[in-house]
């Protein structure tokens, strides 16, 4: 067992757990908060798998930008102190065995489809993907070249942010 | 000679008709019944002209009249080559005098009404009707086949019903209606049945014998049946007992309607329908058509026994149509097989009944109206009321005295002739018929001036008249009765006998004497008893008469309970143990299956009408269930 | 070693655990936040199975680019809508919200 091993496990440990805290926490901004913790273990992974820039990126957009979206939304319009509302016993189970029953289904074929992939060390991380490689991928219109789909994103952030603005605003 | 234009005579009073009904009630009374009257004057003159000339024309080589399709358009052929449903017009003795009569009595009937219906309510629907009923029954009597007769047929049944039932605000009146239409057609279901056997079996419905004669020789085993069927569609018309029950009740209906549809024309159509199939009858049921006479024999005799019973004017007028129809049926029940060639007694029955109907329709005609005239100045239709008219009502008592006498046999009048011949040939069927028909025609005389002497003379209601002061009716009522009357008067020294026989020869009317001589007595006893009994202002004879035989008089006076009798079949066996059940299984069964899919349904939407409960959650929990059972079909 | 069977058992859980969260929770905030950890386990399968089956590609690496983006944008939007409902209805309870059922 080596190192990579050792923190793949810590890290599954702390996002399978934070995961759970997340969907079963009665405070709503405690939820946000394991969100945000979880968020960061998912990051741990990329690093771990040599994906610097991604996990940056997820560390910046998604931990940084949306979980605060999301604390100022709970701080906006919940009031201070509030529980989350409980469902029927029934129903909670019901959706527990269901979900159980979906990751049973889903943890067999990926347990008996034998996968080939492992982390070896034949690639040497920096080589893997570089951010320069990445800038102009994402411009290029060549072959494998994302030109379009970053436009496309961009138009629609920007129109996120025109509907965001309009929706949110006071009348 | 071109009868194209016999065409006109079908849709002169069918525009009529439409005219008046769709525009009748922009228009004043005066122009409806202007219009109807003056269109029908000129069919009726269209009919004498037809009738002129179809008489007039030279006969064939064999001595007949020439039988003439004015015009024949086909009109569904139910296949290629073979059966087809034409409208035309076919004119032969019987059918142009059929116009003759048709047109007479309805045009008297077109003037009477002017007096008759004057101001009231509906006048206009009325003279549209009257114009629907011309039409059908002339489009019955000239129809070339058996289908076109039947379609006009209902028609004239529609016209009845419609008639009868003119003073829809009486309950009396629309039961009426109804029962004559219900019962009629119940009869006529004979009738269609009696058609499809006969076209099936011979392949045509020509009433043109001789050209299809192979054709129906082919069905000849089926025809005694076929004819049978159709004679129960002629009873019902012309109201045989059983079926009779509808026409005294059919004497709701206006007293015109009464005199056109109910005594001279439509009650016919049975006594024309088996005159016109008489050459099937006599050749392949010669047997079977006996029973016409059985039916005829019974009916006549029980028609004028109720009649003696009968205290409404209308109601007496009505069982003596039964009864003379009745004799029309007899005579024409009792032929025999004729020879062709020469005219014997056993044909001779064809020839009185076509001439009793010709006669009948104009002295039954103008006893309705002479009825109608004295029910308006009465405004009542019983006996009681009248008595001792005969002051107040000249006019209307000396032609009601002739259309009695002329009903009653007695000579010169047209009722003697044609009643004569009936006798006649009764008598060479069996004398006990003739012997029967002979006292049912006393039978007739007696009661025909019970109702005389109880309307003219008789007790007078000296308190109600004084109230109502009696007068006679306008000139357009009693021009109609004179004409009537004096036809009644001549009609009788027409050669009837040179225009319609059984075989179309020229046929000379000679009177038997000692049938003639011993009707005529027997008649003259039957007034002289019946003047006996209720002349004088009190009637001690017929009162005693009346208790001693309490029983016959009451059960006479109720029609034999025959109303009863049908009012307990249908209620308590039809409707009880046939209807009743089948309306379990319609409302149970039947509608049971289509509420119980509209309830299952119903509740089946309730059901999934909770899966559309808005929340998402329910929503994706639904999804989720979904595709973990499509990812469980992909991996098994 | 690191099997490609790890990276996915633990991305199937997490999805499976947002998909319970996305069942029960009542509050709309709460169920948005389920719908982050299962588009984040989703993210971990592209970056895996590009890192693991294919070194020398870059498509998984950029889907989860994209994806991230995509989800910020829709996250955006989402909350807007939120305070929008919150300012008409004074709830962002999900059982509060079936109007549209009608």
């Amino acid at each position: 067992m080596n190192a990579e091993s050792v923190i793949f496990y810590i890290l599954a440990f702390l996002i399978l757990a934070f995961s759970v805290l997340t969907v079963t926490t009665k405070r709503i901004i405690r939820s946000a908060m394991f969100l945000f913790f979880t968020l960061l273990g998912t990051a741990g992974l990329y690093f771990l798998m040599g994906y610097t820039f991604l996990g940056s990126v997820q560390m910046m957009v998604y931990a940084g930008g949306i979980v605060v979206l999301f604390v100022f939304s709970i701080l906006l319009t919940s009031s201070n102190g509030e529980k989350l509302v409980r469902l029927k016993t029934g129903k909670i189970f019901a959706a527990a065995v269901t979900c159980l029953l979906g990751a049973a289904i889903v943890l067999f074929i990926i347990i008996t489809h034998h996968f080939t992939g492992a982390i070896t060390d034949a690639v040497p991380s920096e080589q893997l993907i570089s951010i320069s490689t990445i800038g102009h991928q994402m411009l290029s219109f060549d072959k494998y070249g994302y030109v379009l789909p970053f436009e496309a994103v961009s138009v629609l952030l920007l129109a996120c942010i025109v509907a965001g603005i309009i929706i949110a605003r006071k009348r | 000679m071109d009868y194209s234009y016999t065409v006109l005579i079908l849709l002169l009073p069918f525009l009529s008709f439409l005219v008046l009904g769709v525009f009748g009630k922009f228009m004043s009374h005066r122009t409806s019944g202007l219009i109807g009257t003056l269109t029908l004057t000129v069919v009726t003159l269209l009919c004498y002209y037809t009738a002129y000339t179809y008489f007039t024309a030279p006969r064939t080589a064999e001595g007949t009249y020439a039988v003439i399709t004015a015009f024949n358009h086909q009109w569904l052929p139910f296949f290629i080559g073979g059966l087809s449903f034409d409208i035309g017009c076919m004119l032969d003795p019987i059918s142009v005098m059929m116009l003759v009569v048709v047109g007479t009595v309805s045009l008297a009937v077109h003037v009477y009404s002017f007096g008759y219906m004057h101001g009231e309510r509906g006048f206009q629907r009325f003279y549209a009707f009257l114009s629907l009923f011309t039409m059908s029954m002339l489009g019955l009597v000239v129809a070339t086949n058996i289908f076109q007769m039947y379609l006009f047929w209902e028609l004239v049944g529609v016209s009845s019903y419609l008639l009868i039932g003119f003073y829809y605000t009486k309950p009396a009146a629309i039961a009426a209606s109804k029962k004559a239409f219900i019962v009629t057609r119940f009869a006529d279901l004979g009738f269609l049945i009696g058609i499809l056997i006969y076209g099936y079996y011979c392949g045509t419905f020509s009433f043109d014998f001789e050209g299809n004669a192979d054709k129906i020789a082919a069905g000849a085993a089926m025809l005694p049946t076929a004819l049978l069927l159709m004679f129960v569609g002629g009873a019902g018309k012309s109201a045989m007992f059983p079926l009779h029950i509808w026409l005294p009740d059919a004497m709701e209906g206006p007293t015109p309607v009464s005199a056109l549809i109910h005594a001279a024309t439509m009650v016919v159509a049975g006594v024309f329908q088996v005159a016109r199939m008489y050459p099937l009858w006599i050749e392949y049921a010669p047997n079977t058509l006996h029973i016409v006479a059985y039916v005829g024999a019974f009916t006549a005799f029980y028609a004028a026994v109720v009649a003696c019973a009968q205290t409404d004017i209308k109601r007496v007028l009505a069982f003596s149509t039964i009864s003379q129809i009745a004799f029309m049926m007899v005579a024409l029940g009792v032929c025999t097989e004729y020879v062709t060639g020469h005219s014997h007694p056993g044909s001779v029955g064809y020839m009185a009944a076509m001439f009793h109907l010709f006669t009948h329709a104009m002295f039954k005609a103008c006893l309705f109206l002479c009825a109608g005239a004295i029910i308006t100045i009465v405004h009542d239709n019983e006996m009681a009321a009248m008595g001792g008219m005969r002051k107040y009502m000249p006019i209307t008592h000396i032609t009601f005295l002739i259309c009695c006498l002329s009903i009653s046999g007695i000579p010169p009048f047209s009722g003697f002739f044609s009643k004569d011949e009936i006798l006649a040939g009764c008598f060479a069927f069996s004398p006990v018929m003739g012997w029967i028909m002979t006292l049912i025609a006393a039978m007739t005389a007696f009661y025909m001036f019970r109702l005389y002497y109880g309307i003219f003379w008789g007790t007078e209601n000296v308190k109600y008249h004084a109230e109502i002061q009696p007068h006679e009716c306008p000139a357009t009522m009693t021009v109609p009765l004179i004409f009537l009357a004096a036809v009644t008067c001549v009609a009788g020294f027409i050669p009837f006998g040179h225009f319609v026989s059984a075989d179309g020869m020229s046929y000379d009317i000679h009177l038997n004497w000692s049938v003639a001589g011993t009707s005529i007595v027997i008649a003259l006893a039957s007034i002289g008893l019946a003047t006996y009994m209720y002349k004088g202002s009190t009637q001690p004879v017929a009162d005693k008469l009346a208790a001693r035989f309490s029983t016959l008089n009451k059960w006479a006076y109720h029609r034999f309970y025959i109303d009863e009798v049908y009012q307990f079949v249908t209620h308590r066996i039809i409707f009880a143990h046939i209807s009743k059940p089948v309306a379990w299984c319609d409302k149970h069964i039947v509608d049971g299956f289509l509420n119980g899919l509209a309830s299952g349904s119903h509740r089946l939407s309730y059901l999934i009408r909770g899966f559309q409960s808005g929340e998402v959650q329910q929503y994706a929990y639904v999804f989720l269930i979904g595709a973990l059972a499509i990812v469980l079909l992909l991996i098994i | 070693m690191l099997h490609l069977e790890y990276f996915l058992i633990l991305s199937a859980l997490m999805l499976f655990i947002g998909i319970y969260g996305f069942l029960t929770r009542r509050s709309t905030l709460a169920v948005l936040i389920s719908v982050e950890l299962m588009l984040n386990a989703s993210d971990i399968n592209f970056a895996v199975f590009n890192r693991l089956l294919y070194p020398a590609g870059q498509e998984g690496y950029f889907f989860a680019l994209f994806s991230i983006a995509i989800s910020a944008a829709e996250t955006a939007v989402a909350i807007a809508i939120m305070i929008a409902i919150y300012r008409n209805v004074r709830s962002i309870q999900l059982n509060h919200l079936d109007t549209l059922k009608w």
